[in-house]
């Protein structure tokens, strides 16, 4: 990619980092690139060394790099936090008249550029401007034309009146003429602008603009980083929809909440993240008992605990897939993609409504927090459908009733799933209840009973597994001996991982998986492979546990749990050595 | 909704299992009267219930029912409504249930203000775990699990409930069923959230807040100067010590509800069959 830009904002919380970052990236968006951000930031609001990466290139980017061409450092932290990323063709923008910034080494022969920010920002009114004094100047070094900017700048401050804007456009452009009459350049950055219109948006943006399209009218939740973005997504855009956001006081009535709604016949969801999934753990049971249709959203952050709050982890699978007292029917679907939380989250309400069933919809912090450029048509709304399963109202509820005219909310279906009748209907009053009950809900204790129940809700998973597609994507050549798999939000960076692999004569096929239950039989995959190796964002190997499971043989893992996400390059570098590894220890067997 | 609606159409073909003498006989059947009386009928009635003795109440009813996890009841309660104003959402519970592991909940519930009635079935006692204390059991209350008493105060739901900005509050005691029943049926009819705290005495673990005691020391407001929509009487009512009362201690007669404030019209339960109208236009706000 010959024009693949990686460029950052670094400083300290409260200096305005994300909003400058994400101006950059809508700049770049509008202009017709595809767009590809991080975040890293601390747990705390002011303070804490925070940065808002941007990769960019005029083909699709899905995944960071271990690079960084332009480096905006409003820190003398930001310097030394990404030492590594730079080299000698990258730009260091800086403010060295301030007075922490003095003593700055620009490491690897990169360029310091030092621009008073500050200072010119005074001049165009106001010094709060210098981040956007130093995106001017980012524009000039990257021949990034200057009024691409001026639509981010108008709605980010477009609320604050026309004056404000302008202002910021002035200081833009004396960021630009600064570094234009100051220096001379001696780089070849040459950030190109096509006619294509993308879309910018997050993975937590795309599971509320997904439960929308999907005809979701209900959410309670409370918040909780990396989650909440869900929430206030969903506040002020459901209700224009006849829907509403709830914040309850907790995630225990969170999810009780969206129970409630749910019962009522509204299409329901709630998210949280790894704490507020415990606690919502005793109602699991409820839903399933109840075969109440509910989207349960888990985005990941690092635990256990309150761990790493804001940072990446794929620890809560085991959590997800097994997480409640006795034994909970239940489906596990996890996205892969952005555009895929969009689409997964349309799936997880029909599948949640045909099947009378809780859905886990699994994501994770990277996926939540990064933005990614998309073509509109990527959510093509028309494509949306909406299945309700087997709703019954007053013109057939007498097929489902029994011979004293009670409802049969539990009737034991071939198939596992019953009738389901709206509070409301003539008819149908029938109690459900997380006690074990027969098929009117009247609690029992009576073995066979029991048992019929119980294969009953079963039933569901069987009947899925033969009526869905629970799949996966392929990549690669399907021949290859190294078989890769992942799940979550690592796709991007294998997908590009296996570019530098090519390069470096490794064939390789790859598997995401975006269905943990059920899930895709990978054993013929598996056995056709010489290594298979489960690449994840945690540290025992969770997915790689079920999978061995299901095949009965051993898999390589690859496990990160830095709370950092992977980047492409190394992720290639550990599949490298993940084969070298196991080739050694192959050796050895044959001995 | 039919008008020939009796009582007994509340009633579910499943007998009690509640020990004979229960005062949570009484308590069930005015709140099936109250029901039938405000002119609901089981089709678009919801009962939830949480766990207890108490919480067997939606099992014993007929109407759309859940009886969900111990504690967690007033938000199932909360969620019907929301997504169905039309529906009639009553919620029953015991002391436990609602002061103890659902506290928090029942705090918030009071503050949020929808319109549903909560029937908490106070007998001073865990009865379905066999007779340990509960939330308002009396400081000196011997049990299993406190042989010398809890050795706190109790707690006084209708004091959190006056703190929390109810909107209604009142007391009944299910062996004196007219009155109880007209209560529950104000609660129903109130705007708002309809809290109605019922001496409901359980007669095989608790030898102290017995029939008689109650039956003794128990005094209807209504035989009284109360104003019901005075605050401050209600709080000199509520917090006075050694006195229990029957009656609607406060109403709050601007009470508006909260589904209404919020904006909620009608039933959420209707939807397209595919993505609503006009649904393009959220993925063009990312431009
Ligand atoms: C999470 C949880 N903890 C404990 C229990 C056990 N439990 C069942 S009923 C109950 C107490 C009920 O007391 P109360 O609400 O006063 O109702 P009563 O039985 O007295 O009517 C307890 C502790 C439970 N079901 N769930
Ligand atoms: S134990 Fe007490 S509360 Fe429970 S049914 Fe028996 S009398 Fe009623």
């Amino acid at each position: 990619m010959p024009d693949d830009l990686n460029w950052a904002i670094g400083g300290e919380a409260g200096d305005g980092i994300d909003s400058t970052g994400k101006i950059f990236a809508q700049a770049l968006s509008r202009a017709g690139r595809h767009v590809f951000t991080s975040k890293d930031f601390a747990s705390r609001i002011r303070g804490g060394y925070t940065a808002y990466k941007v990769r960019t290139s005029v083909d699709r980017v899905e995944s960071v790099v271990d690079r960084l061409d332009i480096l905006i450092a409003l820190t003398e932290r930001t310097v030394h936090e990404n030492e590594d990323e730079l080299h000698e063709d990258s730009v260091v923008i800086y403010d060295g008249e301030r007075s922490t910034m003095q003593d700055v080494e620009v490491p690897h022969g990169a360029t310091a550029l030092e621009v008073p920010l500050k200072r010119l920002a005074e001049d165009a009114g106001g010094a709060i401007m210098l981040n956007v004094v130093a995106l001017g100047a980012a524009c000039e070094v990257t021949n990034f034309p200057i009024e691409n900017l001026d639509e981010s700048l108008q709605k980010r401050f477009g609320d604050k009146g026309e004056a404000i804007v302008e202002n910021n456009k002035q200081a833009a452009r004396m960021g630009q003429e600064y570094v234009r009459e100051e220096f001379d350049l001696d780089t070849d950055y040459d950030v190109e602008t096509t006619d294509e219109d993308y879309v910018l948006l997050n993975g937590d943006e795309a599971i509320g603009m997904g439960a929308i399209a999907a005809g979701c009218r209900f959410y309670a939740g409370y918040p909780i980083t990396p989650a909440t973005d869900v929430m206030e997504y969903l506040t002020g855009r459901i209700d224009q929809f006849g829907g509403k956001v709830v914040q309850a006081e907790d995630e225990l009535s969170a999810i009780n909440m969206a129970l409630g709604a749910a019962r009522a016949g509204a299409r329901s969801m709630t998210a949280t993240s790894g704490p507020g999934i415990d606690l919502m753990t005793e109602t699991f049971g409820l839903v399933a008992t109840s075969e109440t249709p509910l989207v349960i959203c888990d985005v990941m952050r690092s635990g256990p605990s309150t761990g790493m709050p804001t940072k990446q982890e794929q620890g809560d699978l085991n959590m997800t897939l097994y997480g409640g007292h006795g034994e909970i029917p239940r489906f596990v679907v996890a996205p892969t993609t952005i555009s895929e939380c969009f689409w997964k989250t349309v799936e997880a309400f029909n599948l949640a409504e045909k099947y009378q069933i809780p859905v886990f919809l699994v994501s994770d912090l990277a996926m939540a927090v990064t933005e990614q450029t998309f073509s509109p048509e990527t959510f093509d709304m028309d494509e949306v459908e909406v299945d309700r399963g087997k709703v019954v109202d007053e013109s057939d509820i007498d097929a489902w009733l029994d011979e004293k005219g009670r409802f049969q909310a539990h009737f034991p279906a071939a198939d596992g799933v019953s009738p389901r009748a709206f509070p409301g209907t003539t008819d149908g009053a029938h109690m459900t209840t997380g006690l074990e009950h027969d098929e009117l809900g009247r609690r029992t204790e009576d073995t066979d009973v029991r048992v019929e129940q119980v294969d009953k809700r079963n039933r569901k998973v069987e009947t899925a597994r033969e009526e869905e597609s629970f799949d996966y994507r392929e990549f690669g050549d399907p021949d290859a001996d190294t078989l890769v798999i992942s799940w979550g939000s690592n796709e991007g960076a294998m997908r590009e991982g296996m570019e530098f692999l090519a390069e470096d004569g490794y064939d390789v096929r790859f598997l995401s998986v975006p269905y943990i239950f059920p899930r895709p039989d990978l054993s013929e995959e598996v056995a056709a492979a010489e290594t298979t190796i489960v690449v994840e964002c945690n540290a025992t190997g969770q997915f790689a546990d079920v999978i061995e499971h299901d095949v009965l043989e051993r898999v390589e893992r690859i496990n990160k749990y830095t709370g950092v996400r992977f980047d492409a390059d190394e992720l290639a570098e550990e599949v490298k050595s993940t084969l070298a590894d196991s080739a050694g220890t192959q050796e050895v067997e044959a001995e | 909704m039919s008008s020939d609606i009796r009582f007994t159409d509340f009633k579910s073909d499943k007998q009690p299992t509640w020990c004979p003498g229960c005062g949570d006989f009484g308590t069930m059947n005015g709140m099936m009267k109250a029901l039938a009386e405000t002119g609901n009928d089981p089709d678009n009635t919801f009962i939830v219930a949480g766990i207890g003795c108490s919480g067997k109440i939606g099992t014993y009813m007929h109407s759309y029912a859940l009886h969900g996890v111990h504690g967690r009841a007033l938000p199932v309660g909360i969620g019907v409504k929301m997504a169905n104003p039309d529906l009639e959402v009553m919620v029953s519970g015991g002391d436990g249930d609602g002061y103890s592991i659902g506290a928090g909940h029942f705090i918030h519930a009071v503050r949020r203000n929808v319109d549903m009635s909560y029937v908490v079935m106070d007998n001073r006692i865990y009865g379905l775990t066999k007779g340990q204390a509960s939330p308002t059991s009396r400081e000196d209350f011997e049990t299993a699990t406190t042989p010398d008493g809890p050795n706190q105060p109790p707690v006084n739901p209708k004091a959190l409930a006056l703190a929390a900005g109810a909107t209604f509050i009142a007391q009944t005691f299910s062996s004196n069923s007219q009155r109880h029943a007209e209560i529950v049926q104000e609660a129903i009819e109130h705007d708002g959230f309809g809290f109605v705290n019922v001496y409901s005495p359980c007669v095989t673990f608790n030898d102290v807040d017995t029939y008689d005691y109650f039956r003794d020391t128990i005094e209807d407001v209504e035989e009284t100067d109360h104003d019901r929509f005075d605050r401050e009487q209600a709080k000199d009512k509520i917090l006075e010590s050694d006195k229990e009362y029957m009656g609607v201690l406060y109403q709050d007669e601007d009470s508006v509800p909260f589904e209404e404030r919020e904006g909620v019209e009608g039933s959420m339960a209707e939807i397209p069959d595919g993505a609503p109208e006009g649904a393009m236009d959220l993925v063009r706000e990312f431009y």
